[in-house]
């Protein structure tokens, strides 16, 4: 048993482990190590479409999992005090959002936004009273909507879990105290749920930074990281490719580890 | 401003969003699926089912999906099982949870970056130029349905690993006590108490690895080099190559209803070997 596992976290982390040493490889060649180096890692970070490409990721990223974690915490808060038709239909949302496959989303985001950019710039242009109207198009702003849409529904999900586990004890002993709903909220339900919160705005942020095949459909001219990879890998692995998933790898690992523990504090208090 | 209202505008921006980021788009994938193709790629209004008609032209995207997407369910299942069961029973409680977290973590990370890590293992220069050492030549793996099957193993087994270890980990371990005091040797214990417990953890981690494999498209196209291709690869074709929007809805479509019939038909039959269980235990 012991023997099996232990093969199967190789299998787990070889690959990883794989690329992370190539790419302090010296050589340019792929399949013999020539050396320790670490100019892979410069020449990626002084390649101007690899920062482009970061910079377009972290931007989408940060903006989304804003968004993300604000209206998913007012929604989930709102939720809990709901019932009836509009709870369902909340609930069936949700579920579509978090079942239907990245690539649907994907396309009917593409279609849906250019179907509606379709018929609002003329409008726009109609009524714009002087020089060039703006014009809507895919870009940071679909690139932004389409991962909020996917991320709240999973910060809504986190935090709805949070608030079930919470004594409602609390709550209603704040109100009773004279406390208003607002102060209700800030100083009792707020730091409660907070760690849940920052979890949420953490696993957002490395769903957008990772996400391909969302943004494949809508990043429009933009390129995010994971489109610049995925079209260099076309062209063939490179010792800079090995630098930069390394790179995003770590980032992962760290961003997880902090959602993980801020997870297990909140439980711990709460 | 009363309670109710105040929730009203709390859910705002999330209905918005739901709204304009979801209900919109499905809808216009359904009506753009009913319509024609343009002169020049695009849409053209119409209500016609021929686009329906034709999904046969994209078949083997749909065969390949169909029969890897269980196959990679299944083989995910057979090697995160053990491991599951290892965590769950026999590991050392101290390191359980670190274990454990070790088995989820690669999820989180980028899939792309991870797939591609096999390109380097399963290429020319990886495996196979090991085995050439040891004198077994010509082993391509790569760009072959083995290549995908194993990208999707690596990818999706913590999916799998999570339900069935919470499964077993919640499993009253008395009674697999009770079961081999009563003289069941540990295969029959196996068979007869710890698999049917499992089953509602072996039925979640099968669920959440077969629906993510049918909207698959990284693997595929990194592993399996356009001769191994899903469902998502040709969705990826039509409305990006070909721009073929009508024709690209409707395999969309009815990607997503076999989904619904499967899964429904397969939580049917979960249901139903449940309550046969049930029956066996009152008798």
């Amino acid at each position: 048993m012991r023997i099996y596992a232990a093969f199967v976290y190789i299998f787990l982390y070889l690959p990883i482990g794989v690329i992370a040493l190539f790419s302090f490889n010296a050589g340019r060649h792929a399949s013999q190590l020539q050396g320790f180096s670490t100019q892979w890692y410069g020449k990626a970070l002084n390649n101007p479409f690899v920062m482009d490409a970061l910079q377009t990721s972290l931007i989408v990223a940060l903006v989304s999992a804003t968004c993300a974690s604000v209206f998913g915490t007012m929604a989930a808060v709102a939720l809990q005090g709901i019932r009836g038709p509009l709870r369902t239909t909340f609930d069936l949302l949700i579920y579509v959002a978090v079942m239907i496959p990245g690539i649907v989303i994907g396309i009917a985001t593409l279609i849906g936004l250019v179907t509606l950019f379709d018929q609002l710039n003329p409008v726009l242009a109609a009524i714009w009273p002087s020089g060039t109207p703006p014009q809507f198009s895919m870009g940071y702003g679909s690139l932004i909507a389409a991962h909020t849409l996917f991320t709240m529904a999973l910060v809504i999900i986190i935090i709805r879990a949070r608030l079930a586990g919470m004594d409602r004890a609390l709550a209603e002993a704040s109100s009773d105290l004279y406390a208003t709903p607002m102060g209700t909220f800030r100083q009792v339900t707020l730091p409660l749920i907070f760690p849940a919160i920052l979890a949420g705005f953490l696993l957002s942020f490395t769903f957008s930074f990772d996400d391909f095949i969302i943004a494949f459909f809508v990043a429009g001219s933009e390129t995010t990281l994971p489109i610049y990879v995925f079209s260099s890998i076309r062209r063939g692995v490179t010792p800079e490719i090995n630098a930069i998933g390394t790179l995003v790898l770590a980032a992962s690992l760290i961003l997880l580890v902090t959602a993980q523990v801020l997870l297990r504090s909140g439980r711990r208090r709460g | 401003m009363t309670q109710r209202s105040r929730n009203l505008l709390l859910l705002a921006p999330a209905g918005a969003w739901f709204l304009v980021m979801l209900v919109i788009p499905l809808t216009v994938v359904l009506i753009f699926s009913f319509g024609e193709r343009g002169a020049a790629g695009g849409y053209v209004p119409a209500f016609t089912l021929d686009q329906y008609a034709n999904l046969p032209a994209r078949w083997a995207a749909f065969k390949n999906t169909l029969i890897l997407a269980p196959a990679g369910t299944l083989a995910s299942l057979l090697i995160a099982y053990p491991l599951a069961y290892y965590l769950a029973v026999r590991a050392d409680p101290r390191w359980k949870t670190v274990l454990l977290v070790l088995v989820i973590v690669p999820f989180w990370t980028s899939i792309l970056i991870r797939s591609y890590a096999w390109i380097f293992l399963l290429g020319g220069r990886g495996i196979p130029a090991l085995l050439a050492a040891i004198g077994i030549e010509d082993v391509r793996l790569i760009n072959t349905p083995f290549a995908v099957l194993i990208g999707i193993v690596y990818g999706y087994l913590p999916l799998m690993v999570f339900p069935i270890f919470v499964n077993l980990d919640r499993l009253d371990k008395r009674l697999l006590e009770a079961s081999s005091d009563l003289g069941a040797s540990p295969w029959r214990t196996f068979l007869q108490v710890t698999l049917p417990m499992s089953l509602p953890g072996i039925a979640t981690g099968c669920l959440l690895v077969f629906i993510l494999l049918m909207g698959e498209f990284l693997i595929p196209a990194i592993l399996g080099g356009g001769k191994v291709f899903f469902v998502g690869n040709a969705l990826v074709d039509l409305f990006l190559q070909s721009r073929n929007w009508a024709f690209g809805s409707a395999v969309a479509a009815t990607l997503v209803i076999l989904m619904l019939v499967t899964v429904t038909a397969y939580m049917r039959l979960i249901r139903r070997l449940g309550a046969q269980r049930e029956d066996v235990a009152l008798m």
